[in-house]
């Protein structure tokens, strides 16, 4: 491997010219768009010399509440790159027909809707869920910061890095070709010698290093940090999803770095793991890859789940139906979605009492989610709903989410799915429930929490506008695809002769336009909000009349969280404090113990992605001192001791004292 | 509108606030756990792995005639009395002794030496004969279940020299404590999963 006689390769490994893709219209455009856009973005933080700020109080912060926004600020770039993918998808199905052979050439079309898949799954859905929980369980169980504030942050750049690299792949070499999860014998060597599995195999190693310490940091945040006198049933409900959710992370992505490190090891050792011959099994990789991949499913879902109990109850202003059954059904799924995962692969011929034994425990998952489905409508029951924005996604939800939950009890019966597996009909299955599910809870989740982050509402027309595009667009653009699906069509193919079904996909190519739609008026609701934040603002901290602890301090909430930490009495503790006539504290100010900003975690982590990069190009002398500089940054961080401070109780009284004239002034 | 009506608080005055006397438990030793259990699932993987792949010998040799039980024993040896070790640099953190502390951690960190010695020298000799990971599907696995073992030995060490200069430097303060036992757990850990090696891999591996 290591050619000394050949310094250009020892240091640029396979990289050359030819690597970046100058002669593809569509990359070149592309790419200087993004030089402008970040040429300008740099120019504009320059000129208002922001970048001081960005680096002490943004990116080597350890606060839980800017780790969060961070997050979710990684998810919605990625969400605008994972989106530019489908509608570059839905308009090359739309058009390539007979002999028109459409705009994108079969070998990018595949690295489209590899990237879309990967991107939606790890880079959006992801960071966007563990942002929400990052900002929001410290504070819903009355904690100052989760139990490691550095590791949060080192967390956080593993998945910038791995996000790096996936955009680093658009304009340096390729992306993988094999579908998301990269199936062997296609992504081994023989078949992908170039650098896209790479690109994708180090992006996702990083990345979820990064998730699962993320996990084991908030399941230790829960477990030992919550306010004196709140049980484990006195929780509220999106703490309990967030700790089954981070229970599936800790308990899951070993697995999948375990199995892409395997394949790793087929295409840099050269080992015969996954391979066709020297007995290699590929079934192997895909049963060890869906071990993780379905528990990611839920890792995805359960904390919408949380953002939908705590909406639905908020907004209908009445405690939360079945609390105790909501708990148990969150549980029951994280134990049952270990139980499911050969049901991807029903075709590839595990015989009738395996598939038996998966199709039943599959079905048996939809009564734990009907019971919360049921909850959710029995708390809305006689309720006084207000219908906010975020009550409209919920309610979205939970009809959309019904109708894809149905689809996926029909492909769960095995002889049904040997007809419509690998069809149409399961991408929009999955999207019905992943859009439905997934990402309707999250702008709830977003709508719901933003003024408790920034202190002002978000605009509620264009969060409604946005909110109908999504709901329409959705549907017109996935229900062909279901009918497409029962057809017969195939999913991953770029061309098609059977004109007859030209005009469904025309359709959906409206829909995912409608869809575009509804992001243009989420952003244009943001931008609108900024604008108009001195009429939406909220100085009570508390706009919906909020039920559980993070509605109890000020928005945004101070860097202490909580001056004095709350004592729980009842699950929807804040609606219980508000209920026996608290009363705030205003004197008797102690200093409060807090964790200390580093730069630790960026500078590890971005070593570790160029490590990644170097990996990727094989320019072997790069990985060894970019290895060594990883575990020399890692070794040097251990040498420091001074991790904390006080806050002054002087700097804390007068932070209170500030919110008390506020509040006295909104009064 | 933070007080919408009082009439409830009537009974007994409900403390709402913590006066500063709760502290957060630490929660490292938890964490560190976690970490292990998860650690651990990659193990589960690769035990997996070697499970379903570890008799596709693709007409190469098997366990039956590579493993030299001998040299194994050594080594499982040797890693057994790096845990005993390590437990009496645990017993003399308890006792506040620096010395015997820094002492036994050198002690367990020459056999964790050893041990990798050993086993390279296990591997070298294996490449050298044509047998290397690329061999057959049951040497892939064999080599990486073994050498993720061995990676995480060699890791271990490096932490065990770094935690050597610590406690060197700063004594046995809490920080270094808290430590200590978290390689404690990770050193033990690596002696149970190699205790699977041993049996699953090594003994079973010969057995016709």
């Amino acid at each position: 491997m290591l050619d000394f006689s050949n310094p250009t390769k020892l240091i640029f490994g396979r990289l050359t010219w030819e690597a970046i893709p100058y002669h593809e219209p569509i990359l070149l455009f592309t790419f200087i768009g993004v030089v402008l856009g970040g040429l300008g973005m740099v120019a504009a933080l320059t000129y208002f010399k922001v970048w001081g700020t960005l680096w002490r109080d943004w990116f080597t912060s350890i606060d839980h509440k800017k780790i969060g926004i961070m997050y979710i600020v990684l998810g919605i770039v990625m969400l605008l790159r994972g989106f530019a993918d489908a509608i570059m998808m839905r308009l090359q199905q739309a058009i390539a027909f007979g002999d028109n052979v459409g705009y994108l050439p079969p070998h990018h079309y595949d690295q489209v809707f590899t990237a879309h898949g990967v991107i939606m799954i790890f880079f959006v859905a992801m960071p966007l869920v563990t942002g929400l929980m990052n900002y929001i369980v410290p504070l819903q169980i009355g904690a100052r910061d989760v139990a490691f504030p550095f590791l949060n942050n080192f967390s956080l750049w593993m998945t910038v890095g791995g996000a790096v690299l996936v955009m680093a792949s658009l304009f340096v070499g390729e992306f993988a070709r094999t579908g998301w999860l990269a199936y062997p014998p296609l992504s081994g060597l023989l078949q992908s010698p170039d650098v896209g599995v790479d690109y994708y195999l180090w992006s996702l190693q990083i990345a979820g290093i990064g998730t699962t310490l993320s996990g084991i940091n908030l399941i230790a945040t829960i477990v030992k940090m919550r306010a004196p006198g709140m049980t484990m049933m006195k929780m509220p409900v999106f703490t309990w999803t967030a700790l089954c959710t981070n229970v599936l992370i800790v308990a899951s992505f070993p697995v999948l770095a375990g199995a892409l490190a395997l394949l790793l090891m087929d295409r840099y050792v050269g080992t015969n793991f996954f391979t066709a011959d020297l007995g290699g099994s590929a079934m192997l990789y895909v049963n060890l890859i869906w071990i993780w991949g379905h528990p990611e499913v839920y890792i995805l879902v359960l904390p919408v789940f949380g953002v939908f109990s705590e909406v639905v109850s908020t907004f209908s202003g009445k405690k939360l139906f079945g609390y105790a059954s909501m708990v148990y059904a969150t549980v029951v799924i994280t134990i049952l979605s270990y139980l499911v995962w050969l049901h991807h692969f029903f075709t590839m011929g595990s015989g009738a009492s395996v598939n038996s034994f998966f199709g039943i425990t599959t079905m048996i998952i939809s009564i734990p989610t009907g019971a919360k489905i049921f909850n959710w409508l029995f708390t809305m029951y006689h309720g006084r709903i207000k219908f906010e924005v975020p009550m409209l996604w919920t309610v979205g939800f939970m009809v959309t989410f019904v109708i894809g939950g149905m689809t996926g009890v029909l492909l769960a019966v095995p002889p049904a799915d040997f007809v419509l597996h690998n069809s149409l009909f399961l991408i929009a299955h999955f999207h019905n429930v992943i859009i439905g599910g997934v990402v309707f809870g999250l702008f709830a989740g977003i709508n719901y929490w933003f003024p408790k982050a920034f202190g002002f509402k978000l605009d509620a027309f264009w969060g409604k506008v946005s909110f109908w595009c999504w709901l329409v667009g959705f549907w017109v653009a996935f229900a062909p695809l279901y009918v497409l699906g029962l057809m017969g069509v195939t999913r991953r193919i770029s061309h098609f002769d059977d004109a007859s079904l030209q005009i469904w996909f025309q359709v959906a190519a409206v829909g995912a336009g409608i869809v575009a739609l509804g992001i243009a008026a989420f952003l244009m609701q943001l931008w609108v909000s900024w604008r108009n934040r001195a009429a939406l603002r909220d100085v009570t901290g508390d706009p919906w009349q909020g039920r559980t602890l993070e509605w109890s301090t000020s928005s945004p909430p101070p860097d202490y969280n909580f001056a004095f930490t709350p004592v729980v009495h009842d699950h929807d503790a804040w609606y219980d404090m508000k209920q026996r006539g608290h009363q705030r504290p205003t004197q008797g100010f102690k200093a409060i113990h807090m964790p200390k900003n580093t730069a630790a975690g960026v500078v590890i982590a971005g070593l570790a992605t160029l490590c990644g990069f170097a990996l990727i190009w094989h320019m072997w002398l790069l990985v060894g001192l970019s290895f060594a500089a990883v575990v020399a940054a890692a070794i040097i961080h251990t040498f420091n001791y001074h991790r904390d401070f006080h806050i002054e109780a002087g700097i804390v009284e007068r932070t209170e004292q500030a919110r008390t004239r506020a509040l006295a002034a909104a009064a | 509108m933070l007080s919408p009506h009082t009439a409830a608080a009537v009974d007994r005055a409900p403390v709402f606030y913590d006066d500063g006397e709760h502290h957060p438990q630490q929660g490292t030793l938890l964490g560190f756990w976690l970490y292990l259990m998860s650690d651990c699932l990659i193990f589960a993987v690769l035990f997996a792995t070697y499970g379903v792949l570890g008799r596709s010998y693709a007409a190469g040799p098997s366990g039956a005639d590579l493993f030299e039980l001998p040299l194994v024993a050594l080594n499982t040896a040797l890693l057994l009395f790096s845990s005993i070790t390590y437990g009496f640099a645990m017993i003399s953190m308890q006792h506040g002794r620096q010395k015997g502390v820094l002492a036994w951690l050198a002690v367990t960190g020459l056999f964790g030496l050893g041990f990798l010695s050993v086993e390279l020298h296990e591997f070298t000799h294996l490449i050298h004969e044509g047998f290397g990971p690329q061999r057959s599907a049951f040497l892939s696995s064999f080599f990486t279940l073994v050498g993720t073992h061995g990676l995480h030995v060699t890791f271990g060490t490096v932490w065990l020299v770094t935690l050597m200069v610590q406690v060197q430097r700063l004594g046995l303060i809490p920080e270094n404590r808290r430590r200590l036992m978290c390689l404690s757990m990770f050193w033990h850990f690596l002696d149970v999963v190699w205790i699977g090696v041993f049996t699953f891999v090594y003994l079973m591996g010969v057995l016709p």
